[in-house]
């Protein structure tokens, strides 16, 4: 996840980093205020309300809630652009789960069906609703976007987009048992001829 | 009389049974609270050897030490026993042990309660060892979702090993909540008003209602899946209208407070240790009590946050995610609520501030990573990966393990009578706070890179190979440390010089006595004027010792505590505690029959071990009872109080409250189950509804008008004076009637048809469980009656039995609604 591929990965790598160094920063100064309670120079002065108002509603409600606040705001942003919203340029494809393979169909090729490589076109946005014959599954193309469960009787959508043709990794990544670790997948994105070629079912 | 005359009158009324025999017989909380440490210690060095074998199937790439079948056993066996036999009973142990000396009383309410609850967590555990030694562990991980743990997925017995071997530990949970509960509420030393209660007092209290109302949705759910497997009632199959979904749901509303189940009583410890060793008081004592309290609060709406992978509506998500990282601020309100008291106070290094330290370092850093994956879009990659794994290891030994460390040698000196001598502590110390952090870090970052968790092994060119191996090498010095910390721990426990009483100089009640403690804990019960009572008077344990407090001695010869009223502390009640029995690991022993039955799928058994665990049941409230009223008591100073069970609000009452509120809160996930599953299981609305007729609701309707009016007429005339054996009659014959009632239903529905049906069946069985209760209850009050056990004074157990009696009707009469309603409307 750390080497997006694709607008959906990349905005969360982004907000990764932000938060690692929000994160890390607000470490250092917790570390830094327990640390400096050790001086030598003794207990510091001031009456009980004062400290009261400065640790617990300064330090204690104040300051998390404004970094929560922030946080919050531009995580819904984020959460808001990544959802599958109707767009023209929409590819439908669908992926059901089983132990342990996977098989895809595409809106585009009704009958089409593949085991373990799923076909889209790169620079296209694809929706791709995923469900189980068996047990929970999930579906998890690290470099492309984040993952969604294959639940028994349910059908959800991810919102998935590479950027150039290649093929992506993909795994199941809900425990589903003894082939759980094998139960990979593959993404491969095509530029649009051979996309084109695809969904015509000429061999790829 | 002498300090030392009351000692041996005290000693002989409270020791436990010399030899082997005491530990069976032992109804002593420090008995007991010992027993629990114990045992939660050993799971911990089980699970920790289970954690060994982990890092080294993962220390090397395509390992072939164990194959996914083994290793799914032993990662789902690692978090179980850590979260069940190790951190809820570690926290039971404390309190058990704690409680009764930091509040100022001589024991828990319900001493038999507590052995009785032991010895479910001792056989319960014992169950699961089994399984592991035995190689049919349970292997759907720790939180066993269906279908992957259903009866077509996994039919083997290794998940009913965990649904049934859990619950049974549960009950020890339960009850140590109730004890834990009506303790902190009722048996606190006289002047002991709330705020003036010691800080961990409160964060008991809050972790033990929290028990009470989290442990019922897990209940539930292992009931539900268990009878599924058993019976094929199709709760989480889709085709006959059930869903995997609730399962999560279920488990979730239980799991997420579990967390803070974990974390309060760990956080209760560093507010009571961190101010002793920085020589000042708690900053801002009120605001840590809210921030518990609504820490309490606020982590029953967290629970989906463990779900946001499965597709919940974006609006849901929102929510859910905007409310999990606004717990962060009641934890970042304790935190500086922390920090300001060392800033406050001269703060010393010693091995309990060392272990401070590195939770503060370590639970920050599980805290802030817990906010980023309350953060949607970034959990749906990181989402079960081993950047999880290492989150929720930064939470659970960082705001867990590390405190209890930090508790265990505060209080060693307490539990032992030895100052420590050998010094292996601080380099156990220095181990393992570097080699956890060298061990989890590079977890975090395997994860970030995509190692899943649960996978059992990986290929040489995976990104997270060599950060696998520092990992692993890390956990080995972790090991290592652990192990030094127990070396430490036994060596200066047998054999390292006698203390002297109170080395931290600390304020609070439980170093005011002699070390290691008396059974009894204090010679006299001080009056209490202040928070930190040995600050305010430092002769106070003399004066304790010498007999100088209430219920000096037991000149009564019998076992004595006093009840105070809830909020101010005036003593009220006079409480005497039952001796030695082997009564309490005797029923344990006959639930374990049920439990084994349904195992072993030996089903004559249940209802045979039901049978005597309800004789025994009724034994044990029998004695409880007392042929005539005692009238006033003396307690020293010139008071007089009545007995417990010259009262109308008994500690039994107070437990049945409680109890009553954990049954309301299963009773609700299960109506809550209902209605998720006909709003969101596909395969719904069911093929056919049933019709109940008119029969069955009129006797339904009847039978709990019977019950209620009865109770109420039966308190009445023993008000008067009189015995109430009609009324008694009627509360029978309507509880019978409601049992009849339910029974209606099961004979009109197909157990495995639907999940309706199923869901009618379940709702049914709890009205029958829920009225036969009080039913039975009826019945020995009755002959309580007839023995002249109850009078105007003695009437606890009718008191008792309203609330059980309303309880039923109440239960009985909406469930069974429930499930009518469809029909009526069709
Ligand atoms: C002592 C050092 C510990 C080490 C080295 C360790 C190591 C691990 C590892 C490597 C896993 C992941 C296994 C996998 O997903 O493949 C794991 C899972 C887990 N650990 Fe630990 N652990 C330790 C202590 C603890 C403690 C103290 C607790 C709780 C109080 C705990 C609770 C859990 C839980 C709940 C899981 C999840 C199990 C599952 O996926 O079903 N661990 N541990
Ligand atoms: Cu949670």
């Amino acid at each position: 996840m750390l080497d997006p591929a694709g607008p959906a990965a990349e905005t969360i790598a982004r907000l990764w980093w932000i938060m690692l160094a929000g994160g890390g920063a607000i470490f250092v100064l917790v570390m830094a205020l327990l640390l400096l309670a050790f001086r030598e120079s003794g207990a510091e002065a001031g009456a009980g309300a004062r400290r009261e108002r400065v640790w617990i509603l300064g330090l204690g409600l104040g300051f998390p809630l404004t970094v929560l606040a922030a946080l919050l705001a531009s995580a819904l942003w984020v959460g808001e652009r990544l959802l599958p919203r109707p767009a023209p340029e929409v590819v439908g494809v669908g992926a059901v789960a089983r132990q342990w393979d996977w098989r895809f169909t595409y809106d585009d090729a009704p009958g089409r069906v593949t085991r373990g490589v799923l076909h889209i076109p790169a620079g296209r946005p694809v929706d791709v609703r995923i469900t189980t014959e068996d047990v929970i599954h999930s579906f998890w193309a690290p470099r492309l976007a984040g993952k969604i469960d294959a639940i028994p009787g349910h059908v959800n959508v991810l919102r998935l987009e590479a950027w150039a043709p290649g093929d992506y990794a993909g795994a199941s990544s809900e425990y589903n048992g003894p082939g759980y670790l094998g139960h990979g997948f593959i993404v491969r994105a095509h530029d649009p001829e051979a996309w084109r070629a695809f969904l015509a079912d000429a061999p790829t | 009389m002498s300090a030392i005359r009351l000692h041996k009158a005290l000693g002989r009324v409270w020791a436990s049974e010399p030899g082997w025999r005491g530990w069976l017989t032992t109804v002593n909380h420090t008995d007991l609270g010992r027993m629990f440490l114990f045992v939660a210690a050993l799971y911990f060095v089980i699970g920790g050897i289970l954690a060994m074998l982990i890092r080294a199937q993962l220390a090397s790439p395509r390992s072939a030490f164990m194959g996914p079948e083994v290793y799914a056993q032993v990662f789902t066996m690692h978090g179980t026993i850590m979260m069940f036999l190790f951190a809820i009973p570690l926290f039971e142990g404390v309190a058990v042990y704690l409680l009764p000396k930091l509040l100022g009383s001589r024991d828990l309410a319900f001493p038999r309660l507590t052995a009785y609850g032991f010895w479910c967590y001792a056989f319960g555990g014992a169950m699961l060892i089994f399984a592991l030694l035995a190689g049919i562990a349970p292997d759907g991980g720790w939180f066993m979702y269906p279908p992957l743990t259903g009866p077509i997925y996994a039919p083997g017995i290794n998940t009913d090993f965990w649904l049934i071997g859990i619950t049974f530990v549960e009950i020890s949970a339960i009850c140590a909540a109730v004890e834990i509960t009506v303790t902190v509420l009722r048996c606190r030393a006289p002047g002991m008003s709330l705020d003036r209660m010691p800080i961990f007092g409160w964060y008991a209290l809050v972790t033990a209602v929290m028990i009470l109302t989290g442990f019922p949705p897990l209940i539930l759910g292992s009931i539900l899946l268990e009878l599924e497997r058993a019976f094929g009632m199709p709760f989480f199959q889709v085709a006959e209208g059930g869903d995997s979904l609730l399962w999560q749901h279920l488990f979730w509303l239980f799991g997420h407070p579990e967390v803070y189940i974990i974390f309060l009583p760990a956080a209760g410890i560093v507010s009571t240790v961190l101010p002793v060793l920085a020589r000042t008081t708690l900053l801002g004592y009120g605001w840590i009590v809210a921030a518990a309290v609504s820490l309490g609060v606020l982590s029953f709406g967290l629970w989906v946050h463990h779900m946001f992978t499965t597709g919940i509506p974006h609006m849901g998500l929102a929510f859910f995610s905007a409310a999990s990282t606004l717990v962060a601020v009641p934890t970042a309100v304790q935190i500086f609520a922390w920090i300001g008291t060392l800033w406050k106070g001269r703060p010393a290094l010693r091995l309990p501030m060392l272990w401070l330290l590195s939770f503060f370092a370590t639970f920050v850093i599980g805290g802030l990573t817990g906010v980023m994956v309350a953060v949607v879009p970034f959990d749906w990659q990181v989402h079960d990966t081993h950047f999880i794994v290492a989150h929720l290891h930064y939470v659970l030994v960082g705001g867990f393990v590390f405190p209890m460390l930090a508790g265990l040698y505060y209080w060693l000196p307490h539990l032992t009578g030895r100052r420590r001598f050998f010094r292996i502590g601080e380099i156990a110390f220095w181990l393992v706070a570097v080699s956890f952090h060298v061990t989890f870090l590079a977890v975090h970052w395997a994860g970030l890179l995509g190692q899943r968790r649960r996978t059992f092994t990986f290929g040489p060119d995976d990104a997270w190979s060599l950060l696998n191996l520092v990992a692993s090498i890390g956990s080995f010095v972790l090991a290592i440390g652990f192990a030094l910390v127990i070396l430490d721990v036994l060596v200066n426990a047998l054999i390292a010089a006698r203390g002297t009483r109170n080395p931290w100089g600390a304020g609070t009640l439980e170093w005011a006595m002699p070390t290691p403690p008396a059974a009894y804990n204090f010679a006299s019960l001080p009056e209490v004027a202040d928070r930190d009572p040995l600050w305010a008077d430092p002769d106070l344990p003399v004066r304790i010792a010498r007999g100088e407090g209430y219920l000096a001695g037991a000149e009564r010869g019998r076992r004595e505590i006093l009840a105070v009223d809830v909020a101010s502390g005036r003593p009220v009640q006079v409480v005497v505690l039952p001796g030695n029995t082997a009564l309490p690991i005797a029923m344990s022993a006959a639930t374990g029959g049920i439990f084994l039955g349904l195992l072993l799928k030996t089903y004559w058994l249940v209802p045979l071990a039901a049978l005597v665990v309800a004789a025994m049941a009724i034994r044990w409230v029998w004695c409880l009872g007392t042929d005539a009223d005692a009238g006033p008591q003396a307690v020293g100073h010139g008071l007089r109080l009545p007995l417990a069970s010259d009262s109308a609000d008994p500690p039994g009452w107070w437990g049945s409250l409680f109890l009553i509120g954990t049954s309301l809160t299963l009773f609700g996930s299960l109506l809550f189950g209902y209605a998720f599953l006909w709003t969101v299981a596909p395969n719904w609305p069911p093929p056919s509804y049933l019709h109940s007729g008119w029969a069955s609701p009129a006797l339904a309707g009847i039978g709990s008008l019977l019950a209620c009016l009865g109770i109420r007429l039966a308190q009445r005339r023993l008000r008067r004076g009189r015995l109430p054996l009609v009324p008694l009659g009627a509360v029978t014959a309507g509880c019978g009637a409601l049992v009849a009632a339910a029974v209606t239903v099961m004979a009109g529905t197909s157990h495995d048809a639907h999940a309706y049906d199923a869901v009618a069946w379940v709702l049914a069985g709890h009205a029958i469980l829920h009225a036969g209760v009080p039913g039975l209850m009826s019945l020995v009050v009755l002959a309580a009656a007839l023995r002249a056990r109850l009078s105007a004074a003695r009437s606890g157990p009718v008191h008792v039995l309203r609330l059980w009696t309303d309880h039923a009707a109440a239960v009985t009469v909406i469930g069974l609604v429930a499930i009518w309603l469809p029909g009526w409307l069709t």
